[in-house]
């Protein structure tokens, strides 16, 4: 059976022009399928997270063809890839902005009254279910600022998948964690591919988390080195 | 549901920084009491000093102008019809001063829907015989109760009851500075000569003071009936028929129009007083410009808070922008805290305004001049508060239009890896 592809980029290339142009994407292909566990390593200035910026269709000053579930989204007005992002794109970041003037609840719920397709106490339902996968419901009245790092981690998490989205793109999720919680994040990313086929995309530098994913994209200097 | 969430957004930003929200609204509120109080005060002094001279002056005067009769005999003679008919010093004729048929003109005018009521006067010269001195002096033979109603006649009379004019035959009310000239007191009689020769002796009843002292100085009034007894002439004798409309913008074509009918002189108040307008008009130009330049001083204040709150909420607008709010969303979200700091501020600034209004109205202002005058005028007209509610609304939007598009270009990834 063919599986589906969430997210495809095709001969991606990007240059940075200030202070001299540089390229920092060359000719990137790759594409990630439905429920994968896809992990692009690289050292630092390596150009991965510009990719990741990229697909995050945040990013659109690059050449080549991105697509999104089957649909080409490159050269889109950046009003539809907002709506875009609000719904089929779920992000964690290495820091974790949240957005402080909001309860835990209130920035789980943001993005799903956003979207708003559903009521705001049903929005508030999910928002709860989702914060008890990762028994985080006690905290979900405090203030986003009086969480700890790991705490506000899967909060973020949380809020990347209120909207349920096609596929969940993370940058250095555990760069800013100690050792015991960026287990405990990476096991959360884990869980969520397992039960529930989320596809998922990670960027990092730490080669052991990479390799508990199914498949890691190499990259070094702006190119994919290697692919498995 | 879209709004009210960009609506929650906004509030809890401005929560986050209460201080500097409070302090810009407090500029707004600041700003719209001064403008408020301004305008308020400007214009209250502006309708007194209308009123001094508007409020008495009828709309229209319909009277018999004293001049040279335009119609010479000679333009009648049908043989020097197309010649050049020269004729030198023409004089006056001795014209008829009483208005022809003026019981069917005041009928007339009392029937047109625009008049509000219609006050006839006849204008007596007279001197007042004071030991061996002559003083001269002009007198108003009035219908009382119509002048009271028409033109606060009773706000001047300044001592003594005004209708004793009309109950009491032969009285006076002297004008306050004729009154001191001649050392009257009220009840005193005195004896006046009218130009045409007739003596009369006058019971004085009351003072009447204007406020403008040339007017006191000569100004007296009768009442209708005693004027015409004075000149010696019937009860049919008018030689003013004044009027006043519902509305005085219609005075000058009103004015043209019967003028054509009854054939009669008639002046309107724009006219006559178009020097107290333009006065009024700079008065009020002067509080807008500076109720203006304070809203735009208490913008740039809005202006700098909101700046300084998007750089602080820098990350904040690059999380919203990255879980799907587009640049315009973001945007919303800064021109609804503007708008929110103009609204709040605006209604708190309407609302003091009115109180510093109150406080105005409330402090003393005695002088000799305006003897209706107690406390110093204020105008509470609605209009400048809607003034002062739309433009603490047009500036702070337009002192957050600037930021919040500057807030809606913010790059999200630039921010992101920026850390």
């Amino acid at each position: 059976m063919q599986k589906q592809k969430v997210i495809e980029a095709i001969s991606i290339n990007k240059y940075f022009y200030s202070p001299v142009k540089v390229q920092v994407l060359k000719d990137v292909s790759f594409s990630v399928n439905k429920g994968e566990f896809v992990s692009v390593m690289g050292k630092s200035g390596c150009g991965k997270s510009t990719l990741l910026y990229v697909l995050s269709t945040m990013d659109t000053d690059y050449e080549g063809k991105l697509l999104l579930n089957d649909q080409l989204i490159t050269g889109q007005p950046s009003h539809n890839l907002s709506i875009l992002r609000n719904e089929k794109i779920g992000f964690v970041f290495q820091f974790h902005y949240l957005i402080h003037e909001f309860s835990v609840l209130e920035n789980v719920m943001i993005p799903g009254l956003k979207l708003n397709k559903l009521s705001r106490e049903a929005v508030e339902h999910e928002a709860m279910e989702k914060l008890r996968i990762f028994d985080m419901q006690d905290h979900a009245l405090k203030k986003a600022n009086q969480l700890s790092g790991g705490q506000k981690q899967r909060v973020s998490i949380a809020r990347a998948l209120i909207n349920n989205p096609l596929i969940i793109m993370s940058d250095e999720p555990t760069g800013n964690l100690d050792k015991k919680n960026s287990d405990l994040v990476f096991g959360i990313f884990r869980d969520l591919v397992q039960e529930f086929h989320q596809t998922m995309l990670m960027v990092t530098h730490d080669a052991e988390l990479a390799e508990k994913t199914d498949r890691t994209i190499w990259m070094e200097d702006g190119r994919i080195i290697s692919h498995y | 549901m879209r709004f009210a969430l960009i609506f929650e957004i906004a509030k809890a930003l401005m929560l986050a920084r209460m201080k500097q929200t409070m302090v810009a609204a407090v500029g707004v509120t600041f700003s719209i009491t001064m403008f408020i109080a301004l305008l308020g005060f400007m214009n209250g002094l502006n309708d007194l000093l209308d009123g001094l001279i508007l409020n008495r002056t009828p709309h229209i005067r319909f009277y018999n102008e004293i001049k040279p009769s335009e119609e010479q005999p000679v333009q009648f003679f049908e043989e020097l019809q197309g010649y050049y008919n020269i004729i030198r010093s023409v004089k006056p004729s001795g014209a008829r001063v009483n208005i022809y048929n003026n019981e069917a003109i005041i009928t007339t005018l009392k029937d047109d829907p625009r008049v509000l009521g219609v006050a006839p006067k006849i204008n007596v010269q007279v001197f007042f015989n004071v030991g061996k001195v002559d003083i001269p002096g002009s007198l108003n033979g009035i219908d009382v109760a119509e002048e009271d109603r028409l033109f606060a006649f009773s706000d001047y009379v300044v001592a003594g009851d005004f209708m004793e004019l009309q109950y009491t035959t032969n009285s006076i009310i002297l004008g306050k500075g004729a009154a001191d000239r001649i050392m009257a007191e009220i009840g005193d009689y005195v004896q006046v000569t009218t130009a045409q020769g007739n003596r009369l002796l006058l019971k004085v009843v009351g003072y009447y003071q204007s406020g403008l002292g040339e007017l006191d100085n000569i100004q007296s009034y009768v009442s209708l009936g005693t004027a015409q007894k004075m000149i010696g002439e019937g009860s049919s004798f008018v030689t003013d028929i004044q009027v006043k409309m519902h509305d005085f913008i219609l005075a000058p074509k009103t004015a043209k129009e019967y003028s054509a009918i009854f054939n009669i002189q008639a002046d309107d108040i724009q006219t006559v007083n178009a020097q107290f307008e333009t006065g009024s008009d700079i008065r009020s130009m002067i509080s807008y410009a500076v109720g203006i330049t304070l809203l735009v001083v208490s913008g740039f204040g809005i202006y700098n808070i909101l700046n300084m709150m998007i750089y602080e909420k820098m990350d904040t607008i690059a999380i919203l922008k990255a879980i799907g709010f587009s640049g315009m969303d973001v945007q919303h979200i800064f021109t609804t805290i503007a708008l929110c700091i103009g609204f709040v501020g605006g209604l708190l600034g309407l609302f003091f305004g009115y109180m510093v209004c109150l406080g105005i109205e409330r402090i003393p202002f005695e002088t000799e001049a305006l003897p209706t005058i107690k406390t110093f005028p204020v105008n509470f007209n609605p209009k400048y508060y809607m003034i002062g509610a739309i433009f603490s609304l047009v500036t702070t939007y337009f002192a957050g239009f600037f930021p919040s598009r500057k807030a809606s270009n913010i790059d999200p990834v630039e921010i992101i890896r920026g850390k």
